[in-house]
């Protein structure tokens, strides 16, 4: 595999600004290669939330006090800032929700129950987390519409020619992952929702995976809807976006309904705020949105170039050493591929795996990645997944690797 | 500090690799499927009664080394077994795993207590008792989804 060397990042001081990783854990240096499941805060965003809490909280949108207004303020900077983060042309396209899953679930209840008729066809892709996949099948279950799904092939790449045959014209929406949390593999999804738009479908992007790794310009991958975690991109779990292209969400009925969602109550009927506030009811995430500011900020200090390219070169090396292993099937060999290494130890069960590299220290996860049909695809209950973020180091891949020597051992 | 050879002691290992009575049943008089949806274990265990007497037992699936572990010796160990006996054995497993059975009770549990150290592990209690749900209930009624 080539690698592209991008600036160098100085790791050592940047792994500094993460208090968790110099913790030992079972003794051992901890070895934190669960970056896909939720990656590790900097200081600054530890510090954005507790600074949020001691010196300004006060609740937002409904307080003319002064710190109501400074937290209403910092609140809608975040906005703003995710706005300029996702390249979205408003920040009236920013609706702020706990997370990747949340956001979905509003697409679906939201555009979905009111666009989507008996007969439907909502096509998802075969990689989807159960995120971007229970949420349609709900949709369907209350519709009538039905779900199908693009297949994968045996390197986890999707099926481009029967993208090109589901496609019908009863289809309403594309839910896509950017890319894929069990294999790490990126869809060519600009490609793909431009395919999708041109024949009149709503286009959904999961960003949960890409974020972290990819920069990202919602109008060059022109979808209507993209969504992203914050607690994968270094800031707190919790809080998450939903950017909807504007013209769709100012059409989209409320989803929620409570306070700041409003425009005027009366006992017998309510008018609503225009979006993004129609879609937050009830007393936001503040300090977790103050939290996300914070790691974007961050994000942008270290560089997204830098992030991607240093994080592609672990990937490289991670591949190389664990295919270089007797008795280890990779799942996932897509020729694009972002900072996840999933597979498998022959004739031992992942959580046997996960427990021996434990012991090292080693955080990774075994399961199935809340990607039930990928694990059948390939016919695994479960695999080992290491994940890496641009703190990881070379010596922590060499680790995992005496630690898989160990499960050898221990299992043979 | 738990340890991991008191987890995987070599009784268990050796259990994981060569599982006892690890075949489907044909002429079983009732069967349970258990299922852990959180790691996807998954296994059917089998039993053929003779009046209040397990006349045989086996299992297939498939899952971590403590749980095929786990189903194996328990298999083995309560062949021959009343239902009320395989309860109790059940009970005590139990408490073993989740660290609550009083020390001078432990060698009534013979091989099973190499499990001992799963109690130090919590998350893999869960594991360990997968089985022993599903044979509890095959034996209470029959055909039946463990979750």
């Amino acid at each position: 595999m080539t690698v592209t060397v991008g600036p160098e990042l100085d790791v050592e001081q940047l792994r500094k600004d993460f208090p968790i990783l110099s913790q030992r854990v079972r003794g051992k240096p901890l070895v934190y290669l669960d970056n896909a499941a939720t990656s590790q805060k900097p200081r600054s965003v530890i510090e954005a939330v507790g600074r949020f809490y001691a010196t300004e909280n006060a609740n937002i949108h409904r307080g003319v006090h002064f710190l109501s207004e400074r937290a209403t303020l910092a609140y809608e900077a975040v906005r703003a800032r995710v706005a300029r983060f996702l390249n979205a042309s408003s920040s009236d396209e920013i609706v702020f929700t706990s997370g990747t899953t949340e956001a979905v679930n509003l697409v679906a209840q939201s555009w979905g129950r009111s666009a989507v008729r008996a007969g439907d066809e909502l096509l998802v892709t075969a990689m989807e987390h159960h995120s971007n996949l229970v949420p349609w099948q709900l949709l369907a279950a209350q519709t009538g519409a039905i779900v199908r799904a693009v297949p994968i092939t045996d390197a986890g790449e999707l099926d481009l020619d029967a993208f090109d045959r589901l496609l019908t014209d009863r289809t309403r929406l594309l839910a896509i992952a950017h890319v894929s949390n069990a294999l790490g593999t990126v869809n060519p999804v600009r490609a793909l929702v431009a395919h999708a738009r041109q024949r009149g479908l709503v286009t959904l992007v999961d960003g949960a995976q890409s974020v972290p790794h990819l920069a990202i310009d919602v109008q060059a991958l022109n979808c209507d809807f993209f969504a992203f975690s914050g607690h994968k991109v270094y800031g707190p779990t919790g809080v998450g976006v939903l950017y909807g292209r504007a013209a769709l969400l100012e059409r989209m009925p409320p989803w929620q309904g409570g306070g700041d969602m409003i425009e005027a109550v009366t006992l017998e009927a309510s008018t609503f705020a225009p979006p993004p506030a129609r879609f937050e009811a009830g007393t936001p995430k503040i300090a977790q949105v103050i939290g996300l500011g914070a790691a974007l900020d961050y994000v942008a200090a270290v560089g997204r170039a830098a992030i991607g390219a240093r994080e592609d070169e672990l990937l490289a090396y991670a591949t190389d050493r664990v295919s270089g292993l007797d008795g280890i099937r990779l799942i996932g060999t897509a020729r694009h591929k972002a900072a996840v290494l999933s597979f498998v130890v022959e004739g031992v069960h992942p959580h046997d795996v996960a427990a021996v590299l434990d012991d090292e220290g080693v955080a990774i996860r075994a399961g199935h990645h809340c990607a039930q049909p990928v694990m059948s695809r390939f016919g695994v209950p479960a695999t080992v997944r290491a994940s890496f973020a641009f703190y990881n180091t070379r010596e922590e891949i060499d680790v995992l690797i005496r630690g898989l020597g160990r499960v050898r051992t221990l299992f043979a | 500090m738990p340890s991991l050879s008191e987890l995987y002691q070599n009784v268990i290992l050796e259990h994981n690799r060569s599982p006892r009575n690890f075949r489907p049943m044909p002429d079983a008089d009732r069967h349970a499927d258990g299922h852990n949806p959180l790691c996807g274990d998954q296994l059917t265990v089998w039993v053929r009664m003779d009046g209040g007497v397990i006349e045989d037992v086996s299992f297939q699936g498939s899952g971590c080394a403590i749980s095929r572990a786990s189903a194996s010796l328990m298999t083995s160990m309560v062949k021959g077994k009343t239902r009320e006996e395989a309860t109790r054995l059940f009970e005590q497993f139990h408490r073993l795993v989740t660290g609550t059975l009083a020390s001078d009770q432990a060698e009534t549990l013979g091989k099973l207590a190499v499990f001992s150290g799963v109690s130090q592990f919590p998350i893999r209690v869960k594991c360990a008792s997968l089985s022993w749900h599903t044979l509890k209930a095959a034996l209470d009624e029959g055909i039946k989804t463990i979750t």
